[in-house]
């Protein structure tokens, strides 16, 4: 300790007889105690420390919670497979089931209004058409038939816990894509 | 011994005075020097050290990276631009990501640690698809810019830093632990067999990175009730394994209409897993055990 002492001291006297090195920092000039002028790498910086109780910094998290955004999602993803073909699936099973209660309770309330919503008055109906109706028309319909049957059976092998590789996902959702083409445009234009 | 360290730390302490002016010299001594009071060379008679020119060869390739600041609330989430040379960058998106904040921009935000896929940390949504930024190597083709973003549908922290708290509450939630009301037969360790250890295979490798559960549409919807993939995933680990003794517990929890059934087989997860596991099979292997 004594040491110590020592050589503080007489470090402040070599502080005190060489100015050049007192004079490095303009703060501690007036106001720092000499012991700490002989540090030449000192800095003084105005540092304030505030409190914070686990429970306040709780409630700036809450506030800092009110304003964060939700990160882009659905318009940045990339277009793959499984989640394009499942988003397509429920919307063909939606216009197929809506067209069919449309028209089934049209058809329950056409004697009501006087409608002819009768096979043989439809059937007449359309077959004055012209043919690019009739097969753009026929074609409408059996683009969410078909594809809804094909990826249903895909989605029943699946929950037998079946084909869940990647690779084969990719495959089957191709197969079925391929399938509703072909099938679609032959009962467009066949039947 | 002991004397000598003190005068050791004599020096030690004494070793700045003893130095000499020109050694302990930092800017503010330069005029003790002289040199500075000199008139200044003009610059038309040095030279210019301009910015280091594109090599001829070099691969310049842009990123576009969402940026929020929470310090700034008000303002709006950006897409920041960068161009890195790609011939001075390490392969990999982190690589880039590290080279941008050290070289480029520091105020760039985001989590990042083991950097070999281990911790999931880097986790983030890079050219449209979940990934962990440390696996994933940079496309070659200087055409195409990446664009990077937090994981989707998460709340933002800060750039590409998610919040995952809701996530590691509902992992908290399956209790992701073993359960066991007997003791060990021996009393001391609970014995598997071959057979029965290797059904946890491609189950216990998941690191909850969440990349899984943040690329599943119905997670983005129902994120509240729904467990979402990785979760899910977790949960038949522990039905999948043959020392646990609340299976019956385990399902009764997963017994409801959002909890489990909000998985309509989307298969975004199995696609997206940076560590190659296969969350869908998980989760149909679960409601098969529910409805079997």
């Amino acid at each position: 300790m004594l040491t110590q002492r020592i050589a503080q001291q007489s470090l402040r006297r070599l502080a005190a007889s060489q100015p050049g090195l007192a004079s490095q920092s303009m703060a501690f000039k007036k106001s720092a105690a000499p012991a700490l002028i002989m540090g030449s790498s000192l800095q003084a910086r105005p540092v304030t420390t505030q409190p914070i109780k686990p429970s306040d910094s709780y409630e700036i998290l809450v506030a800092q919670r009110k304003n964060r955004p939700s990160s882009p999602h659905l318009a940045i993803y990339k277009w793959q497979i499984p989640w394009i073909l499942s988003i397509t699936n429920r919307i063909t099973g939606s216009v197929l089931s809506g067209a069919f209660y449309i028209f089934g309770s049209a058809y329950l309330v056409a004697p009501l209004f006087g409608w002819h919503l009768d096979s043989a008055s439809m059937a007449a109906a359309f077959g004055a058409w012209p043919v690019a109706a009739k097969v753009l028309t026929k074609f409408a319909f059996s683009v969410p038939f078909t594809f809804h049957s094909f990826n249903g059976i895909r989605h029943f092998v699946w929950d037998s816990g079946k084909a869940f590789k990647n690779a084969t996902v990719i495959k089957t959702g191709w197969a079925v894509m391929g399938l509703t083409g072909v099938s679609s445009l032959a009962l467009a234009l066949l039947l | 011994m002991a004397a000598l360290r003190t005068t050791s730390r004599l020096f030690a302490a004494a070793r700045p005075a003893f130095k000499s002016q020109i050694r302990t010299r930092t800017m503010a001594t330069i005029t003790s020097n002289g040199t500075a009071t000199a008139p200044a060379v003009p610059p038309t008679q040095t030279t210019t050290v301009k910015e280091p020119a594109a090599d001829a060869d070099s691969k310049i390739k842009t990123f576009h990276i969402y940026r929020w600041n929470p310090d700034e609330p008000s303002t709006k989430p950006r897409m920041q631009s960068y161009t890195l040379d790609l011939n001075k960058t390490g392969p990999m998106m982190l690589d880039a990501l590290i080279r941008i904040k050290n070289e480029v921009d520091p105020t760039l935000t985001f989590r990042r640690s083991c950097r070999e896929g281990i911790c999931g940390s880097c986790a983030m949504n890079i050219d449209g698809v979940n990934t962990l930024a440390c696996l994933c190597r940079i496309p070659t083709d200087t055409k195409a810019e990446s664009k990077i973003y937090p994981l989707p549908h998460t709340y933002v922290v800060k750039d590409i830093v998610p919040d995952l708290t809701q996530f590691y509450k509902q992992y908290k939630s399956i209790k992701p632990y073993l359960q066991k009301n007997t003791p060990a037969p021996d009393g001391k360790e609970y014995r598997q067999s071959k057979e029965e250890r290797k059904k946890l295979d491609g189950l216990y490798e998941c690191i909850l990175c969440a990349c899984c559960s943040t690329s599943c549409p119905s997670y983005w919807w129902n994120s509240e009730e729904y467990l979402g993939p990785a979760v899910l995933m977790q949960s038949y680990r522990w039905l999948a394994d043959s020392r646990d003794e609340h299976k019956e517990e385990r399902k009764a929890q997963l017994d409801n209409s959002m909890s489990l059934y909000r998985c309509h087989t989307i298969l975004n997860c199995s696609r997206t897993c940076p560590k190659g596991l296969n969350p869908g099979y998980a989760i149909a292997e679960i409601k098969k055990a529910m409805a079997l």
